[in-house]
């Protein structure tokens, strides 16, 4: 069972706790914007093997919205984070560096 | 290649059959096709023979990277049916249905289908009235199918509970020709024919990048050297992303597991196939006695044919109420796939950015009773180079034109 640390509470949660929230950092576009982009807000996804970050909420907890970094291959989680944030913490970055080297997520790496 | 018949299994039966030959060659792949294919799954060699029956094109190799039929093709609770409610939906799957009708005599290669019809029940008023429209539907796109009563529900299926308490069964959704085929055979059975036509079928062959010129295809870059081709399919399901990453441009798709069971085999109990999306689960029982039952996917992306087990705790705790016989049936296996999901839960049979690939994916949890008339839609637009009728609708720029096929809504099935 997946098993993510709710930056928030600070306990580990089991997955069935948990509600998944799809693909991070997403920047939302709405009326005005080109179809390119909203069909990429809209649909477009990274569906990586390997580094992903995501959101999570605290479903059956605090309620709060987070994010994580995983592994879809091995599920090996890197850590999570608070979802106030348009990227990934460098230093989260940086441990996702030292255990996968050459890793690449959208501008991030 | 030995054609099989009861003559065939008579004479071997005099000779200690040494006289069966393998069912498909494994050759070494050439320098040039003009069509590669990549996955030997169902769709990917359902394709590849349609490609040679329907349009003459049999210079033609499947590439897999493991091995026939290993991913979701054998991965499925095998159920076929047609019954959805958008015209393109059913335009299509009922044309896999109707070529499973007679797919094992136009493989020479027992597919095992059994149409031992397909109930969907109805165990909520929401359902009652999304299964009736749907029947309403189906009578308009030719599709047969039929709302029944629970009374009937009892007479098809006598070990169903149909007064509840939580789930009680208020009706159902009834397709007779609907059913089962043995899903390996079908792998095979395409394989074998797409052999028999001097077509390369090629496991432990993995594509590691996709070359291009101008913008239209060159060919791919294997483990096993490079290959050139003047048209490219990527018929790969679970890892279209990831194939479509090496191509050059991004999917609406996202991949997550799928999980399947079954129990220990009992006596026969159960000859028809029953879905109850209500509780997300559905269930029959396989020649060999096994309650085969399929549940829910997972929430997230996942690449690792497990999936979580609470899902399948989920499952059967429902159908438990349903299927009062089950509840002592011990598990015998469980097993996960990698679905390719997309926002709308329609398939994508579309030409790409890239000038002559062609891409087939995001059946999502719902791809192996489609694989005969996805692979006769894939096959039609390679060979024209343009979509034809069944796969009109399926183009990956419904996406840009919010022209959705909604399944996952309208027509109530299991995801």
């Amino acid at each position: 069972m997946l098993i993510l640390d709710c930056p928030y509470c600070g306990i580990a949660c089991d997955e069935t706790e948990l509600s998944p929230g799809g693909e991070a950092h997403l920047t939302r576009f709405g009326p005005g914007s080109s179809e390119d982009e909203f069909e990429g807000y809209l649909f477009m996804r990274e569906n990586p093997r390997g580094v992903h970050f995501e959101r999570w909420r605290h479903a059956h907890g605090c309620g709060k919205w987070f994010h994580a970094a995983r592994d879809t291959m091995t599920m090996e989680v890197f850590g999570t984070y608070p979802a106030q944030t348009t990227e990934p913490p460098a230093e989260l970055r940086k441990t996702i560096s030292e255990k996968r080297p050459g890793w690449s997520w959208r501008d991030f790496s | 290649m030995t054609r099989y018949s009861a003559f065939a299994v008579a004479r071997e039966a005099f000779r200690d059959h040494q006289g069966w030959t393998r069912a498909w060659a494994s050759p070494e792949p050439k320098r040039k096709y003009d069509v590669i294919i990549i996955g030997a799954g169902g769709h990917g060699l359902a394709t590849a023979y349609y490609l040679g029956k329907n349009h003459g094109i049999r210079n033609v190799a499947i590439l897999e990277k493991g091995w026939l039929g290993g991913g979701n093709t054998g991965r499925n609770t095998t159920i076929i049916r047609s019954n959805y409610l958008q015209d393109p939906s059913a335009a299509i799957y009922e044309k896999a249905r109707s070529l499973y009708e007679d797919l094992s005599q136009d493989l020479n290669y027992n597919v095992m289908f059994s149409p031992r019809g397909v109930m969907m029940l109805a165990q909520t008023e929401h359902e009652v009235r999304g299964y009736k429209r749907t029947a309403y539907a189906n009578a308009l796109q030719g599709v047969k199918t039929e709302f029944i009563s629970p009374a009937r529900v009892k007479e098809f299926c006598p070990i169903i509970e149909i007064r509840g308490p939580r789930y009680p069964v208020l009706g159902a959704l009834w397709q007779a020709r609907g059913g089962t085929a043995r899903h390996d055979a079908v792998a095979w059975g395409y394989a074998r024919k797409c052999s028999e036509m001097g077509m390369d079928v090629i496991q432990k062959c993995e594509v590691t990048g996709i070359r291009s010129d101008g913008g239209v295809v060159k060919g791919v870059t294997t483990n096993r050297g490079d290959i050139d081709c003047d048209k490219l399919g990527i018929v790969v399901a679970g890892h279209s992303g990831h194939v479509a990453d090496m191509a050059g441009f991004r999917l609406p798709i996202e991949s997550v597991a799928l999980q399947a069971l079954v129990s220990e085999p009992i006596k026969p109990c159960m000859d028809v196939v029953v879905m109850a999306n209500t509780v997300h689960g559905y269930m029959s029982q396989s020649d060999k006695g096994e309650m085969v039952i399929g549940g829910g996917a997972d929430g997230y992306n996942n690449y690792t044919q497990r999936g979580s087990f609470h899902h399948i705790e989920e499952t059967v705790r429902a159908l438990n109420e349903t299927f009062p016989i089950i509840s002592r049936l011990k598990m015998l296996r469980m097993w996960g796939g990698i679905v390719d999901m997309t926002g709308d839960r329609s398939p994508i049979i579309s030409p790409t950015p890239l000038g002559n690939c062609f891409i087939n994916c995001g059946w999502g949890t719902g791809g192996f009773k489609a694989i005969p008339g996805s692979g006769w839609a894939t096959a039609e637009m390679i060979a024209k180079g343009a979509s034809g009728p069944l796969a009109a609708e399926f183009g990956l720029d419904r996406f840009r034109e919010g022209r959705f096929i909604d399944e996952s809504v309208a027509a109530g099935v299991a995801h």
